[in-house]
């Protein structure tokens, strides 16, 4: 396919614009002129449109196919939730009307969404209060460490540490290390879990928290959940739990309940809403009642007259994190979601999810190495390390192959502490045809590996560029070639 | 392959007895392996500091970014800018041209406790399990 600037054919134009009758002058001055006119391509309105509509054919997407790319829980965003969030009352809301005379009153519907997305999530987290306006996980993170840094502030505690797994999300260091704290790494034990023992050896009373993503990124429910959380409040330090696999345990497990303090919830993972690509997201986060003044202002209350109002006396709050109330659209398709699937269905989601992700691994288990075997979570990570050795394909080269069997390829090189690391999640909305025709490709592939392993080192073959170079792309980050 | 001459740490640094405390740092062949292309490779400023086992800078390959880690504790008192800008030149020549940076240690026994090259053979070995 030619690029927009490739079809461009000198004079054509989409529209002439009339010549002006009113007197034009420029003031900019000279440095800030263009030498030349910029060199836009020159198209009619048809070129255009063809051009744009060829692209967008390309799209690769859930609606479309499969996506198990780990981690990331890619799972189906109801249509429902995208019609709702598109009512005018809702999408041509003004940000600001809250804050104007009796403007509080006209969105009185957009505050209880809000106010009640919130209960929800405490019902669901086995916490005290959330805060909706984080705009994405990792700043759900930084949101949620701030408020841990504020908690000792406030106790005249002095801590320097927050410990992470070995298996976190890079977002887990990057958050802690933002807010001022020094990062120590606790190692895996045998059975891919943080480690107790190590644990123990490195808490002591500079420990500020714990940030622990459970499952964690190898798809393991660590058994001790428990016991770290006490040991951490031993030190009174606080225990942080990163939601990014929650959909996993959502409707059987309270991260409240393990003793968990903190909690950020990614709503477009666990709960539909679209993302990829760069968001927009939603990671509000919740606290235990020892934490609710630290929330960021404004906070929606209900007053006694049964209204909602938007609250910003509070003294000891962290401050504005995100202009506005988050991502409003995002937690209102959330909301949507919520009430559609109840406590029974949310249930369901997390069972069929761990079901599927079993299911992968169990069918491709005798084709590929499983690291740690036994019962997963909602993903499943697979080591290439076999057809590394065997016939020099790396996890990189399945990955390509997989998309020209028409599949997104899923999560890979992460978690580091895998070697050749395939992380699998197929999430609960895929029935067991898909899962089985995935599973057919994986299986394909891991024989092409022995018998012609060039061919998977040559793709894809099928798409409209073929294997790109990552090194070149990673080095030369001028892409727009201005 | 494996320097013979170096010493190594778990997290596949070597580093090298120069003379007079100065020790070059490097990554192993095999963690050079392991990592595929390198793209990105964040070396400290002559003159910092660095403990042993410390971060000293960041390899960012295609694959992963993994921390630096100092085999030996001092003052960094060269860095080799070339490798910065030119990654390729360390898996051509891993042991030589595309050492990292250098320490003037402060504490020169601290190179009795890495691994020699047998060991570090053996660590592979384990490692390849």
């Amino acid at each position: 396919m030619k690029l927009v600037f490739e079809k461009s054919s000198a004079g054509r134009r989409g529209l002439r614009i009339p010549k002006s009758d009113v007197p034009t002058s420029i003031h900019l001055k000279k440095e800030y002129l263009r030498a030349q006119p910029a060199a836009l391509p020159e198209l009619s309105e048809l070129d255009v449109v063809r051009h744009f509509t060829e692209l967008s054919r390309r799209n690769y997407g859930v609606d479309t196919n499969f996506y198990p790319l780990g981690s990331c829980t890619m799972k189906y965003n109801p249509k429902v939730c995208e019609r709702i969030a598109s009512y005018p009352g809702f999408a041509h809301l003004h940000p600001l009307l809250p804050q104007l005379r009796g403007g509080g009153m006209l969105t009185q519907g957009a505050l209880e969404v809000l106010y009640e997305t919130d209960l929800m999530l405490r019902e669901i987290c086995g916490m005290a209060a959330f805060t909706m306006q984080p705009m994405a996980g990792a700043h759900g993170e930084l949101t949620g460490i701030m408020m841990m840094a504020a908690y000792h502030r406030d106790r005249g505690n002095h801590k320097t540490t927050v410990l992470v797994p070995d298996s976190a999300h890079g977002t887990n260091p990057a958050s802690a290390a933002i807010a001022g704290y020094t990062v120590k790494t606790v190692p895996s034990d045998e059975h891919g879990c943080m480690s107790l023992s190590a644990l123990k050896a490195m808490l002591n009373e500079e420990t500020a928290g714990i940030m622990l993503t459970c499952p964690n990124t190898l798809g393991l429910f660590n058994p001790h959940v428990k016991e770290i959380c006490e040991l951490v409040h031993s030190v009174d330090g606080l225990a942080y739990y990163d939601g990014a696999n929650l959909n996993a345990i959502v409707g059987k497990v309270r991260p409240g309940d393990l003793g968990f303090d903190i909690v950020h919830v990614n709503l477009h993972k666990t709960f539909a809403t679209p993302h990829g690509g760069g968001g927009p997201g939603a990671g509000p986060v919740g606290v235990v009642e020892k934490l609710v003044d630290y929330l960021p202002v404004s906070v929606v209350v209900k007053r006694e007259d049964g209204t909602y109002a938007l609250e910003y006396n509070r003294p000891k709050s962290i401050g504005y994190i995100a202009p506005f109330y988050g991502n409003f659209g995002v937690i209102l398709r959330a909301y949507v979601y919520l009430l559609m699937l109840g406590r029974e269905g949310l249930e369901r989601v997390a069972e069929n999810a761990v079901l599927n992700a079993n299911y992968i691994k169990e069918k491709l288990k005798p084709y590929y190495d499983l690291p740690h075997p036994g019962i997963c979570k909602h993903e499943c990570v697979l080591s290439a390390a076999r057809q590394v050795k065997e016939s020099g394909v790396h996890a990189l080269d399945i990955a390509k192959a997989l998309i020209d069997a028409g599949f997104h390829p899923p999560t890979m090189y992460f978690p580091t502490i895998v070697k050749e690391s395939l992380m699998i999640e197929p999430t609960e909305c895929e029935s067991k045809e898909t899962l089985d025709a995935f599973i057919e490709a994986m299986i394909a592939i891991a024989q092409k590996a022995r018998t012609e392993p060039e061919t998977l080192k040559a793709a894809p073959m099928t798409t409209p560029v073929g294997r790109l170079d990552e090194t070149k792309a990673a080095r030369e980050l001028n892409i727009a070639c201005l | 392959m494996i320097d013979p001459e170096a010493r190594y740490l778990r997290t596949h640094e070597w580093a090298k007895d120069e003379g007079r405390g100065v020790f070059a740092v490097g990554l192993s062949s095999y963690a050079l392996e392991q990592l595929g292309d390198i793209v990105y490779l964040e070396l400290p400023e002559v003159g910092d500091t660095v403990e042993q086992g410390g971060t000293f800078g960041v390899v960012e390959s295609v694959k992963a970014a993994s921390d630096l880690y100092a085999p030996l504790g001092g003052e960094v008192v060269e860095v080799n800018r070339a490798a910065a800008e030119n990654p390729d030149m360390l898996k051509e020549d891993p042991y030589e041209e595309g050492w990292l940076i250098k320490i003037k240690a402060s504490n020169p026994s601290e190179f009795e406790d890495l691994m020699d090259a047998r060991e570090y053979k053996q660590f592979l070995e384990t490692e390849a399990e």
